[in-house]
C-alpha cells in the first residue's frame, strides 16, 4: 500500500497546490514513484500549477466511476520520471466522490507500485476536503501566520482526529506536520505577524518546515513548474529542507531571521 | 509605528494581540468542537444508574474530556445531595 499524504488546511489559499506541487515533485526527484491528486472536484487548479492541463483527458471521478482506468486517467510530469497527476474532475460536483471510490483508487495506486499518494485537498471542511483526508496516513497542514489560517487549520486537525479511517478505526493516529507558508521574518521582527513559533506554540503539531513569502510562487505558477523546481530561490530551497525533514533527516530552520539594519538605519529610517 | 512609541514601547504589537486572541478561540472550540459523541449519551446513562441508588438530578453529573498533550482525561462529577435517600 502506497504511503497517503494529505495536504490540508481549512482556509483557502494559503498554498495547499503550491505545497502538493512541490512535495510530490520532491519526493519524485529523491526516486519515489510518487502520485499527485487534485480532490477539488468543480474547481480544478492542480493541473495547471503542475504544467498539465492540456493533456487532461480522464480525471479522479472517471476512474471512481469506472469510466476510465488509472493507466489513462494518470498523466505523466513533464519534468520528472517517477511523478505522475490525477486530476480533479470539472464538470462534476463534489458528490460524486465517495469513500468506496476513493479507497478503489489509493488501493489500486499501491498494486501499482507507488510509493507516495499526495492527495491535495480543496479548502473548507465539506465532503471533497474530508474525502482527501479520510485515508491519509499522514498530514501536511498548511498555515499562513494569520488568525483566521490558524484557526481553520485547528478546525482541520480537529476533523483529522476524528473522521479520519485511521482514528475511526482506533488505529495509530494519523501523523501531523504543520506547515507555516507565507512566512515575513521583517514583520515577524516588528511585531506585525505571529512567528511560526506561536503558529506552533497555538496548533501543537510537529513543524515540518516554514517557506518564506516570495514573488518566486507567482513566477512558478505562471510558468506552470512546481517552485521546487526554481533555481535559486528561498522557496525552493525551503521546500527542499521540508522533502528531507519528511523523509527523517536533519535540517536546520532557514528564512526565519531577518538580518536587523544597522543602528543608524534603525534611528532614522524608522521601520 | 513612531519614533517616540518605537523608543518607549508604549503600544502593544499586534502579533501579540493575535496570539492572545488566538489562544482563547483555540481553547474554546476545542472544548466544544472536539467532544466525543458519546458525551452526552454517556451523561444521561450515569444519570440513570446512579439514581437508581442516590435522588441525583441531570444537573448534578458533569462529564468532561481534558486534554493534556498526549493524555486524555475523563473528569465524571457527581454531586450527591446532603442527604442520600434509599
Amino acid at each position: 500500500m502506497a504511503r497517503v499524504i494529505v495536504v490540508t488546511s481549512g482556509k483557502g489559499g494559503v498554498g495547499k497546490t503550491t505545497t502538493s506541487a512541490s512535495i510530490s515533485t520532491g519526493l519524485a526527484l529523491r526516486g519515489y514513484k510518487t502520485a499527485v491528486i487534485d480532490f477539488d472536484v468543480g474547481l480544478r487548479n492542480l493541473d495547471l500549477i503542475m504544467g498539465c492541463e492540456r493533456r487532461v483527458v480522464y480525471d479522479l471521478i472517471n476512474v471512481v466511476n469506472g469510466e476510465a482506468n488509472l493507466h489513462q486517467a494518470l498523466i505523466k510530469d513533464k519534468h520528472c520520471e517517477n511523478l505522475f497527476i490525477l486530476p480533479a474532475s470539472q464538470t462534476r460536483d463534489k458528490d460524486a466522490l465517495t469513500e468506496e471510490g476513493v479507497e478503489k483508487v489509493l488501493k489500486e495506486l499501491g498494486h501499482m507500485g507507488f510509493d507516495y499518494v499526495i492527495c491535495d485537498s480543496p479548502a473548507g471542511i465539506e465532503r471533497g476536503a474530508v474525502m482527501a483526508l479520510t485515508f491519509a496516513d499522514e498530514a501536511i497542514v498548511v498555515s499562513n501566520p494569520e488568525v483566521s489560517s490558524v484557526r481553520d487549520s485547528d478546525r482541520i486537525l480537529g476533523i483529522l482526529q476524528s473522521k479520519s479511517r485511521r482514528a475511526m478505526e482506533g488505529r495509530e493516529p494519523v501523523k501531523e506536520h504543520l506547515l507555516v507558508t507565507r512566512y515575513s521574518p521583517k514583520r515577524v521582527e516588528d511585531g506585525e505577524m505571529l512567528s511560526y513559533k506561536d503558529v506552533q506554540e497555538l496548533l501543537r503539531v510537529p513543524l515540518i518546515g516554514v517557506i518564506p513569502e516570495s514573488d518566486d510562487v507567482l513566477q512558478a505558477s505562471n510558468q506552470g513548474t512546481p517552485a521546487i523546481h526554481l533555481k535559486d530561490s528561498d522557496v525552493a530551497t525551503a521546500y527542499q529542507d521540508v522533502i528531507a525533514r519528511f523523509l527523517d533527516e536533519d535540517r536546520p530552520l532557514r528564512f526565519v531571521t531577518y538580518e536587523k539594519p544597522g543602528l543608524l538605519k534603525r534611528l532614522f529610517g524608522g521601520k | 509605528m513612531s519614533l517616540l512609541s518605537y523608543f518607549f514601547g508604549t503600544k502593544q504589537k499586534t502579533a501579540s494581540v493575535a496570539k492572545e486572541r488566538l489562544s482563547l478561540i483555540i481553547a474554546h472550540e476545542r472544548g466544544t468542537n472536539r467532544a466525543p459523541d458519546f458525551l452526552p449519551e454517556l451523561q444521561r446513562e450515569l444519570i440513570a444508574v446512579i439514581s437508581k441508588y442516590v435522588n441525583v438530578g441531570p444537573d448534578d453529573i458533569k462529564v468532561q474530556l481534558e486534554k493534556q498533550d498526549n493524555c486524555e482525561i475523563l473528569e465524571v462529577n457527581i454531586t450527591l445531595p446532603e442527604q442520600p435517600q434509599r
